[in-house]
Protein backbone atom coordinates (compact mmCIF):
# COMPACT_ATOMS: atom_id res chain seq x y z
CA UNK A 1 0.00 0.00 0.00
CA UNK A 2 1.28 3.83 -1.19
CA UNK A 3 0.47 6.07 1.74
CA UNK A 4 1.05 9.71 1.30
CA UNK A 5 1.20 11.89 4.09
CA UNK A 6 0.28 16.01 3.51
CA UNK A 7 2.28 17.71 6.17
CA UNK A 8 3.21 21.39 6.40
CA UNK A 9 5.97 23.32 8.36
CA UNK A 10 4.59 26.00 10.69
CA UNK A 11 5.86 28.62 12.81
CA UNK A 12 6.72 27.49 16.37
CA UNK A 13 3.85 27.96 18.83
CA UNK A 14 4.39 30.80 21.24
CA UNK A 15 4.21 34.72 21.77
CA UNK A 16 7.25 34.73 18.72
CA UNK A 17 4.72 34.34 15.93
CA UNK A 18 3.30 36.94 13.77
CA UNK A 19 1.76 37.92 10.59
CA UNK A 20 4.07 40.69 8.72
CA UNK A 21 1.98 43.92 8.90
CA UNK A 22 3.76 44.72 5.32
CA UNK A 23 2.79 41.64 3.28
CA UNK A 24 -0.19 40.63 5.61
CA UNK A 25 0.83 36.99 5.73
CA UNK A 26 2.17 34.76 8.20
CA UNK A 27 5.71 35.71 9.39
CA UNK A 28 7.99 32.61 8.23
CA UNK A 29 11.07 33.78 9.30
CA UNK A 30 11.36 32.48 12.97
CA UNK A 31 12.03 29.03 14.16
CA UNK A 32 9.95 26.82 12.44
CA UNK A 33 8.71 22.72 13.13
CA UNK A 34 6.31 20.39 11.56
CA UNK A 35 3.30 20.84 12.17
CA UNK A 36 2.74 18.72 15.36
CA UNK A 37 -1.09 17.50 14.49
CA UNK A 38 0.68 16.00 11.05
CA UNK A 39 2.92 13.73 13.55
CA UNK A 40 -0.31 11.69 14.38
CA UNK A 41 -0.90 11.13 10.79
CA UNK A 42 2.36 10.32 9.63
CA UNK A 43 2.42 7.92 12.46
CA UNK A 44 -0.53 6.21 11.42
CA UNK A 45 1.14 5.78 8.17
CA UNK A 46 4.42 4.03 9.61
CA UNK A 47 1.79 1.66 11.46
CA UNK A 48 -0.39 0.66 8.37
CA UNK A 49 2.49 0.12 6.86
CA UNK A 50 4.24 -2.14 9.22
CA UNK A 51 1.34 -4.04 9.81
CA UNK A 52 0.49 -4.63 6.21
CA UNK A 53 4.74 -5.75 5.69
CA UNK A 54 5.30 -3.57 2.96
CA UNK A 55 4.59 -0.49 0.84
CA UNK A 56 5.41 2.84 0.98
CA UNK A 57 4.96 6.64 3.15
CA UNK A 58 5.47 9.19 0.82
CA UNK A 59 5.18 13.07 3.03
CA UNK A 60 3.64 15.58 0.26
CA UNK A 61 3.91 19.14 0.94
CA UNK A 62 3.49 22.75 -0.33
CA UNK A 63 6.36 25.61 1.10
CA UNK A 64 8.99 27.21 1.11
CA UNK A 65 12.36 25.33 0.24
CA UNK A 66 14.06 25.59 3.71
CA UNK A 67 10.29 23.53 5.13
CA UNK A 68 12.51 20.54 4.03
CA UNK A 69 14.78 21.44 7.63
CA UNK A 70 11.37 20.08 9.44
CA UNK A 71 9.79 17.77 7.15
CA UNK A 72 13.04 15.70 7.78
CA UNK A 73 11.30 14.63 11.23
CA UNK A 74 8.65 12.57 9.45
CA UNK A 75 11.50 11.20 7.86
CA UNK A 76 13.42 10.54 11.05
CA UNK A 77 10.33 8.58 12.81
CA UNK A 78 10.45 6.39 9.21
CA UNK A 79 8.75 7.73 6.41
CA UNK A 80 10.43 6.61 3.11
CA UNK A 81 10.82 9.81 1.48
CA UNK A 82 9.65 14.01 1.19
CA UNK A 83 7.78 15.58 -2.05
CA UNK A 84 8.08 19.15 -1.69
CA UNK A 85 6.46 21.37 -3.89
CA UNK A 86 8.07 25.19 -3.52
CA UNK A 87 7.97 27.69 -5.90
CA UNK A 88 7.92 31.79 -5.39
CA UNK A 89 5.06 31.79 -7.38
CA UNK A 90 3.04 29.69 -4.45
CA UNK A 91 3.65 31.80 -1.71
CA UNK A 92 0.61 33.36 -0.25
CA UNK A 93 -1.57 30.22 -1.55
CA UNK A 94 -4.93 30.05 0.21
CA UNK A 95 -7.17 26.97 0.43
CA UNK A 96 -8.35 27.08 -3.41
CA UNK A 97 -4.34 27.55 -4.64
CA UNK A 98 -3.25 25.18 -2.17
CA UNK A 99 -5.76 22.53 -2.46
CA UNK A 100 -5.49 22.45 -6.47
CA UNK A 101 -1.64 22.43 -6.23
CA UNK A 102 -1.72 19.86 -3.56
CA UNK A 103 -4.15 17.85 -5.39
CA UNK A 104 -1.79 18.04 -8.77
CA UNK A 105 1.07 17.08 -6.80
CA UNK A 106 -0.95 13.77 -5.22
CA UNK A 107 -2.23 12.78 -8.04
CA UNK A 108 0.81 11.99 -9.88
CA UNK A 109 1.90 10.07 -6.76
CA UNK A 110 -1.65 7.75 -7.19
CA UNK A 111 -1.54 6.86 -3.78
CA UNK A 112 -4.13 4.36 -2.26
CA UNK A 113 -4.59 6.11 1.05
CA UNK A 114 -3.79 10.16 1.60
CA UNK A 115 -3.66 11.13 5.50
CA UNK A 116 -4.06 14.43 7.06
CA UNK A 117 -3.67 16.00 10.88
CA UNK A 118 -6.56 17.46 12.41
CA UNK A 119 -5.58 21.31 12.25
CA UNK A 120 -2.39 23.02 11.21
CA UNK A 121 -1.35 24.86 14.01
CA UNK A 122 -0.50 28.23 12.67
CA UNK A 123 -3.99 28.44 10.51
CA UNK A 124 -6.23 27.13 12.82
CA UNK A 125 -7.58 25.41 9.53
CA UNK A 126 -9.42 22.28 9.18
CA UNK A 127 -10.36 22.12 5.24
CA UNK A 128 -7.73 21.22 3.31
CA UNK A 129 -8.89 17.69 2.84
CA UNK A 130 -12.13 18.16 1.80
CA UNK A 131 -11.27 20.24 -0.38
CA UNK A 132 -8.49 17.67 -1.66
CA UNK A 133 -10.65 14.80 -1.77
CA UNK A 134 -13.31 16.51 -4.02
CA UNK A 135 -10.33 17.56 -6.42
CA UNK A 136 -9.07 14.28 -6.20
CA UNK A 137 -12.99 12.60 -6.80
CA UNK A 138 -11.88 10.75 -3.85
CA UNK A 139 -14.00 9.93 -0.42
CA UNK A 140 -12.82 11.88 2.55
CA UNK A 141 -13.35 10.93 6.68
CA UNK A 142 -12.13 13.63 9.33
CA UNK A 143 -11.82 13.27 12.96
CA UNK A 144 -11.03 9.75 12.98
CA UNK A 145 -10.05 8.35 16.34
CA UNK A 146 -10.47 4.73 15.47
CA UNK A 147 -9.02 3.21 12.17
CA UNK A 148 -9.19 -0.13 10.38
CA UNK A 149 -8.25 -0.77 7.00
CA UNK A 150 -8.94 -3.93 5.70
CA UNK A 151 -8.35 -4.94 2.07
CA UNK A 152 -9.49 -2.21 0.05
CA UNK A 153 -11.69 -0.51 2.67
CA UNK A 154 -11.33 1.23 5.28
CA UNK A 155 -13.67 1.54 8.32
CA UNK A 156 -13.38 4.98 10.93
CA UNK A 157 -14.91 6.25 13.94
CA UNK A 158 -15.13 9.63 14.32
CA UNK A 159 -16.69 12.34 17.14
CA UNK A 160 -19.34 14.88 15.97
CA UNK A 161 -21.61 17.40 18.00
CA UNK A 162 -23.90 14.28 18.28
CA UNK A 163 -21.58 11.72 19.61
CA UNK A 164 -19.72 9.00 17.44
CA UNK A 165 -20.33 8.03 14.00
CA UNK A 166 -18.79 4.80 12.02
CA UNK A 167 -18.23 5.64 8.19
CA UNK A 168 -16.87 3.20 5.64
CA UNK A 169 -15.12 4.10 2.62
CA UNK A 170 -13.94 2.44 -0.47
CA UNK A 171 -9.98 3.24 -1.50
CA UNK A 172 -8.30 5.03 -2.67
CA UNK A 173 -9.49 7.62 -0.01
CA UNK A 174 -8.12 10.67 2.18
CA UNK A 175 -8.48 10.60 5.73
CA UNK A 176 -8.13 12.91 8.34
CA UNK A 177 -6.77 11.66 11.77
CA UNK A 178 -7.51 13.32 14.91
CA UNK A 179 -4.54 13.91 17.63
CA UNK A 180 -6.40 11.30 19.99
CA UNK A 181 -5.74 8.15 17.15
CA UNK A 182 -2.44 7.20 18.19
CA UNK A 183 0.99 8.50 20.20
CA UNK A 184 3.55 9.53 17.58
CA UNK A 185 6.83 7.78 17.95
CA UNK A 186 10.12 9.82 18.75
CA UNK A 187 12.40 9.37 16.19
CA UNK A 188 15.56 7.33 17.18
CA UNK A 189 19.18 8.70 16.57
CA UNK A 190 19.40 6.19 13.69
CA UNK A 191 16.51 7.74 12.05
CA UNK A 192 17.44 10.65 12.55
CA UNK A 193 20.59 10.24 10.83
CA UNK A 194 19.41 7.91 8.13
CA UNK A 195 16.72 11.24 7.43
CA UNK A 196 19.41 13.29 5.69
CA UNK A 197 20.38 10.44 2.73
CA UNK A 198 16.36 9.55 2.03
CA UNK A 199 14.77 10.87 -1.00
CA UNK A 200 14.16 14.67 -0.63
CA UNK A 201 12.57 16.09 -4.22
CA UNK A 202 11.71 19.40 -4.37
CA UNK A 203 9.88 20.16 -7.25
CA UNK A 204 8.17 23.79 -9.15
CA UNK A 205 5.14 24.45 -9.91
CA UNK A 206 5.59 23.37 -13.60
CA UNK A 207 7.06 20.34 -12.38
CA UNK A 208 3.71 19.16 -11.02
CA UNK A 209 1.68 20.39 -14.18
CA UNK A 210 0.07 23.53 -12.52
CA UNK A 211 0.07 26.68 -14.17
CA UNK A 212 1.55 29.91 -12.00
CA UNK A 213 -1.80 31.83 -11.86
CA UNK A 214 -3.45 28.67 -10.15
CA UNK A 215 -1.51 29.60 -7.22
CA UNK A 216 0.02 32.14 -4.96
CA UNK A 217 -2.04 35.48 -5.03
CA UNK A 218 -3.45 35.11 -8.41
CA UNK A 219 -4.65 31.55 -7.67
CA UNK A 220 -6.43 32.75 -4.41
CA UNK A 221 -9.70 33.73 -3.71
CA UNK A 222 -9.75 35.40 -0.88
CA UNK A 223 -7.47 38.31 1.27
CA UNK A 224 -6.58 39.67 4.48
CA UNK A 225 -7.82 42.96 4.31
CA UNK A 226 -6.12 44.39 7.63
CA UNK A 227 -4.59 43.38 11.43
CA UNK A 228 -5.61 45.02 14.80
CA UNK A 229 -4.97 43.95 17.70
CA UNK A 230 -6.73 41.87 19.75
CA UNK A 231 -8.84 42.63 23.27
CA UNK A 232 -6.45 42.22 25.24
CA UNK A 233 -7.09 39.51 28.35
CA UNK A 234 -4.69 42.39 30.50
CA UNK A 235 -1.89 41.53 32.57
CA UNK A 236 -1.39 37.55 31.96
CA UNK A 237 1.50 36.22 33.27
CA UNK A 238 3.18 32.90 32.53
CA UNK A 239 5.56 31.45 35.08
CA UNK A 240 7.88 28.56 35.28
CA UNK A 241 7.47 25.89 38.41
CA UNK A 242 10.78 26.59 40.36
CA UNK A 243 8.73 24.65 43.36
CA UNK A 244 6.49 27.39 44.29
CA UNK A 245 3.76 26.98 41.14
CA UNK A 246 1.09 25.71 43.46
CA UNK A 247 1.41 28.35 46.09
CA UNK A 248 1.89 31.06 43.16
CA UNK A 249 -1.62 29.15 41.51
CA UNK A 250 -3.05 29.96 45.18
CA UNK A 251 -2.25 33.54 45.55
CA UNK A 252 -3.35 34.29 42.62
CA UNK A 253 -6.90 32.56 42.91
CA UNK A 254 -7.07 33.89 46.14
CA UNK A 255 -6.30 37.90 45.09
CA UNK A 256 -9.25 37.31 42.06
CA UNK A 257 -11.62 35.66 45.18
CA UNK A 258 -11.93 32.29 43.50
CA UNK A 259 -11.05 30.30 46.73
CA UNK B 1 -25.33 39.87 -2.99
CA UNK B 2 -27.36 36.99 -2.66
CA UNK B 3 -26.86 34.53 0.28
CA UNK B 4 -27.53 30.90 0.87
CA UNK B 5 -27.12 29.66 4.28
CA UNK B 6 -26.63 26.11 5.12
CA UNK B 7 -28.75 24.79 7.96
CA UNK B 8 -27.61 22.02 9.05
CA UNK B 9 -29.68 19.56 11.62
CA UNK B 10 -29.92 17.09 14.10
CA UNK B 11 -33.17 14.82 14.12
CA UNK B 12 -36.13 17.30 14.19
CA UNK B 13 -34.72 20.06 14.49
CA UNK B 14 -32.63 22.70 13.19
CA UNK B 15 -28.87 23.25 14.62
CA UNK B 16 -28.77 26.40 16.67
CA UNK B 17 -25.74 27.79 15.60
CA UNK B 18 -27.37 27.36 11.72
CA UNK B 19 -30.06 29.73 12.93
CA UNK B 20 -27.57 31.81 14.36
CA UNK B 21 -25.58 32.46 11.03
CA UNK B 22 -28.96 32.65 9.48
CA UNK B 23 -30.85 35.65 11.45
CA UNK B 24 -26.57 36.79 10.92
CA UNK B 25 -27.66 37.22 6.99
CA UNK B 26 -30.60 37.96 6.94
CA UNK B 27 -29.85 40.94 8.86
CA UNK B 28 -26.99 41.69 6.29
CA UNK B 29 -29.52 40.49 3.03
CA UNK B 30 -32.94 40.09 3.49
CA UNK B 31 -33.08 37.81 0.98
CA UNK B 32 -31.27 35.48 2.29
CA UNK B 33 -32.41 31.62 1.48
CA UNK B 34 -31.60 28.32 2.76
CA UNK B 35 -30.65 24.79 2.12
CA UNK B 36 -31.89 22.24 3.86
CA UNK B 37 -30.49 18.49 3.01
CA UNK B 38 -31.36 15.06 4.26
CA UNK B 39 -34.03 12.84 4.45
CA UNK B 40 -37.49 14.03 5.53
CA UNK B 41 -36.32 17.29 6.35
CA UNK B 42 -39.69 19.09 4.07
CA UNK B 43 -41.20 20.00 7.68
CA UNK B 44 -37.76 21.62 8.97
CA UNK B 45 -37.99 25.03 6.20
CA UNK B 46 -40.94 26.40 7.95
CA UNK B 47 -38.41 26.59 11.61
CA UNK B 48 -36.40 28.01 8.63
CA UNK B 49 -39.16 30.82 7.36
CA UNK B 50 -39.55 31.78 11.45
CA UNK B 51 -35.46 32.64 11.51
CA UNK B 52 -36.30 35.18 8.55
CA UNK B 53 -35.66 32.79 5.19
CA UNK B 54 -37.19 34.05 2.44
CA UNK B 55 -37.05 30.80 0.26
CA UNK B 56 -35.71 27.22 1.60
CA UNK B 57 -34.35 24.93 -0.95
CA UNK B 58 -35.10 21.38 0.21
CA UNK B 59 -32.89 18.42 -0.96
CA UNK B 60 -35.22 15.64 0.30
CA UNK B 61 -34.08 11.96 -0.34
CA UNK B 62 -33.38 8.34 1.72
CA UNK B 63 -29.96 8.56 -0.06
CA UNK B 64 -28.93 11.86 1.75
CA UNK B 65 -30.01 10.34 4.90
CA UNK B 66 -26.75 9.87 6.53
CA UNK B 67 -24.74 12.94 7.67
CA UNK B 68 -22.14 12.64 5.32
CA UNK B 69 -20.06 15.81 3.64
CA UNK B 70 -19.76 14.92 0.23
CA UNK B 71 -23.44 14.43 -0.91
CA UNK B 72 -24.16 17.93 0.07
CA UNK B 73 -21.33 19.36 -1.76
CA UNK B 74 -23.08 18.09 -4.31
CA UNK B 75 -26.14 19.52 -3.73
CA UNK B 76 -24.94 22.43 -2.67
CA UNK B 77 -22.28 23.26 -5.78
CA UNK B 78 -24.81 22.75 -8.14
CA UNK B 79 -27.45 25.04 -6.13
CA UNK B 80 -24.70 27.98 -6.02
CA UNK B 81 -24.16 27.61 -9.76
CA UNK B 82 -27.90 27.09 -11.13
CA UNK B 83 -29.29 30.33 -8.78
CA UNK B 84 -26.01 32.22 -8.72
CA UNK B 85 -25.58 32.51 -4.78
CA UNK B 86 -22.96 35.19 -4.20
CA UNK B 87 -22.42 33.98 -1.05
CA UNK B 88 -22.67 31.13 1.03
CA UNK B 89 -22.48 30.25 4.98
CA UNK B 90 -22.05 27.57 7.62
CA UNK B 91 -21.84 27.37 11.25
CA UNK B 92 -19.20 25.49 11.78
CA UNK B 93 -19.37 21.95 12.94
CA UNK B 94 -17.56 18.64 11.83
CA UNK B 95 -19.81 18.13 8.73
CA UNK B 96 -20.04 21.98 7.70
CA UNK B 97 -16.82 22.14 7.68
CA UNK B 98 -16.07 19.21 5.14
CA UNK B 99 -18.62 20.41 2.94
CA UNK B 100 -17.41 24.07 2.83
CA UNK B 101 -13.76 22.91 2.13
CA UNK B 102 -15.52 20.57 -0.65
CA UNK B 103 -17.65 23.42 -2.09
CA UNK B 104 -14.46 25.50 -2.20
CA UNK B 105 -13.09 23.16 -4.28
CA UNK B 106 -15.61 22.64 -6.33
CA UNK B 107 -16.40 26.05 -6.90
CA UNK B 108 -12.67 27.20 -6.69
CA UNK B 109 -14.76 29.35 -3.96
CA UNK B 110 -12.97 31.31 -1.55
CA UNK B 111 -13.34 29.77 2.33
CA UNK B 112 -12.52 32.47 5.36
CA UNK B 113 -13.06 30.07 8.25
CA UNK B 114 -13.18 31.13 12.22
CA UNK B 115 -15.36 33.68 11.29
CA UNK B 116 -16.91 35.33 14.67
CA UNK B 117 -18.57 38.10 12.94
CA UNK B 118 -19.49 39.46 9.23
CA UNK B 119 -19.89 42.92 7.97
CA UNK B 120 -20.95 44.59 4.68
CA UNK B 121 -18.75 47.28 4.18
CA UNK B 122 -19.38 49.26 0.68
CA UNK B 123 -21.28 46.49 -0.66
CA UNK B 124 -18.54 43.67 -0.17
CA UNK B 125 -18.61 41.66 2.74
CA UNK B 126 -15.98 41.73 5.25
CA UNK B 127 -15.28 38.83 8.03
CA UNK B 128 -14.00 38.80 10.68
CA UNK B 129 -11.76 36.34 12.75
CA UNK B 130 -9.15 36.12 15.54
CA UNK B 131 -6.06 34.59 14.55
CA UNK B 132 -2.66 33.06 16.37
CA UNK B 133 -4.19 31.99 19.43
CA UNK B 134 -6.02 34.77 19.62
CA UNK B 135 -2.50 37.31 19.58
CA UNK B 136 -4.51 39.59 16.60
CA UNK B 137 -7.60 40.10 14.62
CA UNK B 138 -8.00 40.28 11.11
CA UNK B 139 -10.20 41.46 8.69
CA UNK B 140 -10.52 39.24 6.18
CA UNK B 141 -12.17 39.40 2.20
CA UNK B 142 -12.91 37.81 -0.74
CA UNK B 143 -11.71 38.08 -4.07
CA UNK B 144 -14.59 36.85 -6.72
CA UNK B 145 -17.98 35.05 -5.88
CA UNK B 146 -19.29 32.88 -4.86
CA UNK B 147 -18.04 33.87 -1.26
CA UNK B 148 -17.38 30.86 1.41
CA UNK B 149 -17.48 31.53 5.21
CA UNK B 150 -17.40 29.40 7.54
CA UNK B 151 -18.76 30.90 10.97
CA UNK B 152 -17.31 29.64 14.69
CA UNK B 153 -19.42 28.38 16.92
CA UNK B 154 -21.87 30.56 19.18
CA UNK B 155 -20.61 33.62 17.13
CA UNK B 156 -24.37 34.59 16.81
CA UNK B 157 -27.66 34.53 18.77
CA UNK B 158 -30.46 33.32 16.89
CA UNK B 159 -33.55 35.06 16.69
CA UNK B 160 -36.65 34.81 15.19
CA UNK B 161 -38.37 37.53 13.04
CA UNK B 162 -41.55 35.29 11.98
CA UNK B 163 -41.61 35.15 8.79
CA UNK B 164 -42.80 32.60 6.31
CA UNK B 165 -40.18 30.99 3.67
CA UNK B 166 -41.56 29.46 0.32
CA UNK B 167 -39.70 26.12 -0.53
CA UNK B 168 -38.69 24.69 -3.83
CA UNK B 169 -37.67 20.98 -4.00
CA UNK B 170 -34.43 20.39 -5.47
CA UNK B 171 -32.44 17.41 -7.04
CA UNK B 172 -30.67 15.14 -5.08
CA UNK B 173 -28.48 13.34 -7.62
CA UNK B 174 -24.63 12.85 -6.15
CA UNK B 175 -21.63 12.18 -7.90
CA UNK B 176 -20.17 8.33 -8.09
CA UNK B 177 -17.42 9.32 -5.60
CA UNK B 178 -19.74 10.93 -3.29
CA UNK B 179 -21.43 7.49 -2.79
CA UNK B 180 -18.48 5.63 -1.74
CA UNK B 181 -18.39 6.51 1.87
CA UNK B 182 -21.19 5.37 4.05
CA UNK B 183 -22.74 5.28 7.21
CA UNK B 184 -22.09 2.50 9.60
CA UNK B 185 -23.59 2.97 12.54
CA UNK B 186 -24.32 6.15 14.85
CA UNK B 187 -23.58 6.34 18.61
CA UNK B 188 -25.71 9.14 20.42
CA UNK B 189 -24.12 9.63 24.63
CA UNK B 190 -26.17 10.93 27.25
CA UNK B 191 -26.13 12.52 29.82
CA UNK B 192 -25.89 11.53 33.77
CA UNK B 193 -25.37 14.01 36.79
CA UNK B 194 -24.76 17.49 36.88
CA UNK B 195 -23.69 19.60 33.54
CA UNK B 196 -20.53 20.96 33.45
CA UNK B 197 -22.11 24.63 31.68
CA UNK B 198 -23.63 25.24 35.24
CA UNK B 199 -20.56 24.62 37.02
CA UNK B 200 -18.79 27.96 38.48
CA UNK B 201 -15.59 26.05 38.59
CA UNK B 202 -14.11 23.74 36.05
CA UNK B 203 -10.75 21.59 36.69
CA UNK B 204 -10.26 20.47 32.89
CA UNK B 205 -7.90 17.58 32.15
CA UNK B 206 -5.99 16.79 28.73
CA UNK B 207 -3.68 14.56 27.24
CA UNK B 208 -0.99 15.79 29.28
CA UNK B 209 -2.90 13.43 32.64
CA UNK B 210 -0.60 10.67 30.98
CA UNK B 211 -3.04 8.39 31.65
CA UNK B 212 -7.03 7.45 32.95
CA UNK B 213 -5.61 7.35 36.53
CA UNK B 214 -4.55 10.76 36.34
CA UNK B 215 -8.51 11.79 36.35
CA UNK B 216 -8.31 11.35 40.08
CA UNK B 217 -6.35 13.99 40.43
CA UNK B 218 -8.42 16.70 38.86
CA UNK B 219 -11.38 15.22 40.96
CA UNK B 220 -9.87 16.11 44.28
CA UNK B 221 -8.78 19.38 43.12
CA UNK B 222 -12.22 19.92 41.49
CA UNK B 223 -13.59 18.74 45.07
CA UNK B 224 -10.78 21.27 46.82
CA UNK B 225 -12.16 24.21 45.15
CA UNK B 226 -15.88 23.70 45.04
CA UNK B 227 -16.22 22.52 41.29
CA UNK B 228 -16.69 20.06 38.57
CA UNK B 229 -14.60 17.86 36.41
CA UNK B 230 -14.30 18.76 32.17
CA UNK B 231 -12.43 16.88 29.86
CA UNK B 232 -11.13 17.75 26.50
CA UNK B 233 -11.62 15.43 22.75
CA UNK B 234 -8.59 13.69 22.73
CA UNK B 235 -9.07 12.08 26.39
CA UNK B 236 -12.62 11.12 25.34
CA UNK B 237 -11.33 9.67 22.37
CA UNK B 238 -9.33 7.44 24.06
CA UNK B 239 -11.88 6.37 26.74
CA UNK B 240 -10.11 8.46 29.75
CA UNK B 241 -13.70 10.21 30.99
CA UNK B 242 -17.08 10.18 29.13
CA UNK B 243 -18.36 12.33 26.17
CA UNK B 244 -20.56 14.59 28.25
CA UNK B 245 -17.91 16.20 30.27
CA UNK B 246 -16.21 16.97 26.99
CA UNK B 247 -15.53 20.51 26.42
CA UNK B 248 -14.58 22.18 23.17
CA UNK B 249 -16.69 22.49 19.12
CA UNK B 250 -18.02 18.59 19.46
CA UNK B 251 -18.68 19.21 22.55
CA UNK B 252 -20.12 21.62 25.52
CA UNK B 253 -19.33 25.64 25.48
CA UNK B 254 -18.52 27.00 29.06
CA UNK B 255 -17.50 30.01 30.76
CA UNK B 256 -17.16 28.85 34.00
CA UNK B 257 -15.68 32.18 36.95
CA UNK B 258 -12.57 29.79 36.60
CA UNK B 259 -10.68 27.57 34.25
CA UNK B 260 -7.99 25.36 35.54
CA UNK B 261 -6.59 23.51 32.55
CA UNK B 262 -4.16 20.80 33.09
CA UNK B 263 -2.23 18.69 30.10
CA UNK B 264 -4.72 20.86 28.44
CA UNK B 265 -2.52 21.83 24.86
CA UNK B 266 -5.85 24.50 23.56
CA UNK B 267 -6.27 22.81 20.55
CA UNK B 268 -8.59 25.22 18.77
CA UNK B 269 -11.44 22.50 18.98
CA UNK B 270 -11.03 22.77 22.67
CA UNK B 271 -10.47 26.79 22.67
CA UNK B 272 -13.75 27.30 21.27
CA UNK B 273 -16.11 25.63 24.03
CA UNK B 274 -13.65 27.46 26.86
CA UNK B 275 -12.18 30.96 25.53
CA UNK B 276 -14.92 32.90 27.51
CA UNK B 277 -14.47 31.87 30.96
CA UNK B 278 -13.32 34.31 32.88
CA UNK B 279 -10.23 33.59 34.31
CA UNK B 280 -8.17 31.08 32.67
CA UNK B 281 -5.11 29.27 35.01
CA UNK B 282 -3.36 26.68 32.84
CA UNK B 283 -0.74 23.78 33.48
CA UNK B 284 1.15 22.21 30.90
CA UNK B 285 4.79 20.82 30.67
CA UNK B 286 5.32 21.93 27.11
CA UNK B 287 6.06 25.84 27.60
CA UNK B 288 4.86 25.95 23.76
CA UNK B 289 1.19 24.82 24.42
CA UNK B 290 -0.85 26.93 22.66
CA UNK B 291 -3.29 27.53 25.83
CA UNK B 292 -1.07 29.62 27.42
CA UNK B 293 -1.72 32.39 24.38
CA UNK B 294 -5.13 32.55 26.58
CA UNK B 295 -4.74 32.19 29.67
CA UNK B 296 -4.52 34.45 32.37
CA UNK B 297 -1.81 32.46 34.35
CA UNK B 298 0.13 29.92 32.44
CA UNK B 299 2.24 27.50 34.87
CA UNK B 300 5.04 25.39 32.77
CA UNK B 301 5.80 22.64 34.76
CA UNK B 302 4.82 19.51 35.88
CA UNK B 303 1.14 18.82 36.68
CA UNK B 304 1.93 15.26 38.35
CA UNK B 305 4.24 18.08 41.36
CA UNK B 306 2.40 20.61 41.24
CA UNK B 307 -1.50 19.93 41.37
CA UNK B 308 -0.99 17.76 44.63
CA UNK B 309 0.62 20.35 46.67
CA UNK B 310 -2.11 23.19 45.49
CA UNK B 311 -5.23 20.32 46.37
CA UNK B 312 -3.10 20.58 49.93
CA UNK B 313 -3.01 24.38 49.16
CA UNK B 314 -6.69 25.03 49.14
CA UNK B 315 -7.56 22.80 51.69
CA UNK B 316 -5.15 24.36 54.25
CA UNK B 317 -6.33 27.50 53.38
CA UNK B 318 -10.18 26.27 53.54
CA UNK B 319 -9.70 24.77 56.86
CA UNK B 320 -8.30 28.26 58.54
Amino acid sequence: MKIAVCVKEVPDPGPNRRIDPGTLRMDRSGDRSLNAYDLNAVEEALRLKEASGDGEVVLVSLGASKALDSIRKGLAMGADRALLVSDEAAAGSDLVATSYVLAAALAAESPDLILFGQQASDADGAVLWAAVADRLKMPVVSQISELEVSGDTITAKRQTEFGYDRIRATLPAVLAVADSLNEPRYPSLKGIMGAKKKPQDVKSLADVGVEADRAGESGSRTTVISLSPPESRGGAQKIEDDGSAAQKILDFLVERKLV
Amino acid sequence: MSTLVFLEHNGSSIQKGSLGVLTKAVSLDPDTAAVLIGSGVGPLAEQAGRYGAKQVFVADSESLAAPLPQPRVDVISRLVKDKGFGTVLFAASVLATDIAGGVSARLDAGLNWDLNDLAVDNGNLIGKRSALGDTIRADVGWTSEPRLGLVRAGSFEAVESGGTASVEQIATDVEDFSAKAVMVDQAREEQSGPSIEDAEILVTGGRGLGSPEGFSLMEDLASALGGAVASTRAVVDSGWYPYPTQVGQTGKVVSPKLYIGCGVSGAIQHKVGMQTSQVIVSINKDPNAPIFDFSDLGVVGDLQTIVPQLIELVKERKAS
